[in-house]
């Protein structure tokens, strides 16, 4: 039994030559669905919450008091919205990994997280212009009281490190942690599926299996993590760009 | 067979021998990748959990910066794991 190629496990044909609908976007619609319906749960003004609502609810109280507070501070809950769907839209695109059937992260294309790193990147500067005005992009490069010479090294570095590898690892981190929780979960079902037809080997074929279902669980536990990471992410650098160097 | 035509063979099959190369590479990268990021993470959780036991009523700051480290650190070996893909499979 042959490792599929790495185009059998990420690439989707469409199913219609007319318009592009594959898997893919097949699981963002369904994430976009999920992440209103959560959004509305929670901004639902009812005194006492009932079922469902409860987890809506919770989740985004999670966000204010996990991610908001301890990054951003006061003044901080404006960025809600934004945060909330950020939050629940990577969750819910890596989330699909282990659901069945279905089984593939629509991170682990890049399409997705880089396409969510620009917002994101075009969200904390808008911020910071409106913050501090033209002054931000000087704010955010120059750091005072050094001596003057190194500016030449410092400015550069930062420059490099604010503008172009914050959203560069912002996207690469998403990515390829999807992908590689997917190749490994491929893995390991190829390996039981091979022991299986291997005549005598197929004693052993539990092994990979059970590892199997233990890697499941803790892809479920890296959609979350890489969900609260993204956001906690953007929330810093929103933070930086709200109020520097307070 | 000669060691001639050994040699030859093996020329003949430069395709095959650049496969190889390329996986061996890949692989032997994203080890090497993983090394200081394995470290790294490992003393920063290490240090965050003393922190938290030495002051449990600043968990929440620490585990929030505990979590920022990560991610900044796990990054490294991130980028390691992309080179791998991109040298094994593009």
């Amino acid at each position: 039994m042959d490792f599929p190629t790495i185009d059998e496990l990420v690439k989707w044909p469409s199913i219609s030559e007319n318009f592009f609908f594959n898997k893919i976007v097949l699981i963002d619609i369904l994430a976009v669905l999920l992440t209103a319906l959560f959004l509305v749960l929670a901004n639902k003004k009812q005194m006492v919450p009932k079922g469902i609502q409860n987890l809506g609810e919770s989740s985004v109280n999670f966000i204010d008091e996990g991610i908001i507070q301890q990054t951003i501070g006061h003044g901080g809950r404006k960025y809600m919205p934004y945060l909330a769907t950020i939050f629940f839209f990577v969750f819910f695109t890596n989330i699909f990994e282990v659901v069945p059937v279905i089984a593939m992260p629509a991170n682990a294309r890049m399409a997705n997280p880089a396409f969510m790193a620009l917002v994101t990147w075009l969200f904390f500067i808008c911020v910071g212009l409106k913050a501090q005005g033209p002054k931000y992009f000087w704010n955010t490069i120059y750091i005072p009281d050094i001596p003057k010479a190194l500016h030449l090294l410092t400015i550069p570095i930062e420059f490099l490190s604010a503008f172009i590898l914050r959203p560069f690892s912002l996207a690469v981190r998403l990515f390829a942690n999807m992908l590689a929780g997917h190749i490994l979960l491929v893995t390991f079902a190829v390996l039981t599926l091979a022991l299986l037809g291997g005549g005598v080997l197929a004693v052993l074929s539990p092994l990979p299996y059970f590892m199997l279902v233990a890697l499941t669980a803790f892809e479920v536990m890296v959609a979350f993590l890489q969900a609260y990471v993204f956001t906690i992410l953007a929330a810093v650098y929103i933070g930086f760009s709200a109020h520097p160097e307070h | 067979m000669s060691t001639t035509q050994l040699l030859a063979q093996a020329a003949l099959d430069k395709a095959g021998q650049q496969t190889v190369n390329a996986a061996s590479g890949a692989g032997m990268g994203y080890g090497l990748a993983a090394i200081g990021p394995g470290i790294g993470i490992g003393y920063l959780v290490g240090q965050s959990v003393q922190a938290m036991a030495r002051q449990p009523e600043a968990a929440g700051m620490v585990r929030t910066t505990m979590f920022l480290g990560i991610a900044f650190t796990e990054a490294l070996a991130l980028i390691g794991f992309v080179v791998f893909i991109l040298l094994k499979f593009a």
